[in-house]
């Protein structure tokens, strides 16, 4: 898939990330390697303050999932259950994932571990997780002798 | 844990070829993952729609085609915070199904709960297998 002059006047980080995912995966396919995709997947924000994280776990009981962090590593843990089949029925199609989840992920800086937040809501987790007090840029004056 | 394997098809995919109209709204479109299942009585459809909640979701069965619409809008407003890290995108969903059962509209349920869509499609009470019982002569 070449490009040759790609014109875009707004760049937009995701589409670029899933252009160079897309490529790069085309580029190993003929060496029978399957592109691998973290379950869940998440974005991170960063701020100031603080980093949000959003994960896309749709139909996970917030029960089920599991969070720890520890200096600047956030571990998410978790299931999503089987959709069971009832009485009678059968499977036309069965394309939504299941099972065990366990990512570990990388923070841009230490997090004051008390203060994180996570809510859940419309299949979405996001975690907000601010910055260590210790951590912070500090302004350092400097004094005339 | 044997099935972590089965997130890779958890994987978003672009809806592709399946949009058969311009839209008016710009932006990405997503194909949602769907599970569906079918007894004597119902054909039930699972979505998964992350990001979107009940009044952002619209299904139409027009036809024999079933549509599932969603806008998303961004969890995260952008101000204070870069995505610096991105493993998903956000856009709206768009999927459309051929039905081939005949369905009961009037009793059509669906209803979105944690990013998920369940639609249970009853069938007509003709569509319904029938027992015939064989009588002795």
């Amino acid at each position: 898939m070449a490009r040759i002059g790609r014109i875009s006047w707004s760049w937009d980080p995701i589409q670029e990330m899933e252009r160079l995912e897309r490529d790069w995966s085309d580029f190993f396919s003929g060496f029978g390697r399957q592109s691998a995709v973290k379950y869940p997947p998440v974005n991170i924000f960063t701020g100031e303050d603080n980093v949000i994280i959003t994960s896309e776990i749709p139909g996970v009981d917030p029960e089920d999932v599991d969070l720890t962090v520890t200096g600047d590593v956030l571990t998410l843990k978790g299931t999503r259950r089987r959709q069971e089949l009832g009485e009678g029925q059968s499977w036309h199609r069965r394309e939504r994932g299941y099972g065990d989840f366990y990512r570990t992920i990388q923070l841009p800086y230490n997090v004051e571990s008390s203060k994180v937040e996570a809510s859940y809501s419309k299949g979405i987790l996001k975690i907000t997780l601010p910055r260590a007090e210790a951590d912070k840029a500090r302004k350092i004056s400097v004094k005339t002798a | 844990m044997a099935e972590v394997e089965k997130s890779r098809e958890v994987k978003k995919q672009k809806a592709g070829g399946s949009v058969a109209t311009e839209r008016t709204r710009t932006g990405r479109i997503y194909m949602p993952n769907v599970d569906i299942s079918e007894d004597k009585d119902n054909l039930t459809l699972y979505a998964d729609l992350p990001g979107a909640g009940d009044e952002d979701v619209s299904v139409t069965l027009e036809n024999d085609v079933l549509t599932i619409e969603a806008k998303v809008s961004p969890p995260v407003k952008a101000g204070d915070h870069r995505l610096t890290y991105a493993e998903y995108g956000v856009g709206d969903y768009f999927r459309s199904f051929t039905i081939t059962e005949p369905i009961d509209r009037d009793r059509i349920e669906a209803r979105m709960k944690d990013g998920v869509l369940r639609i249970v499609l009853p069938k007509k009470e003709e569509a319904k297998p029938k027992q015939i019982k064989i009588q002795a002569e």
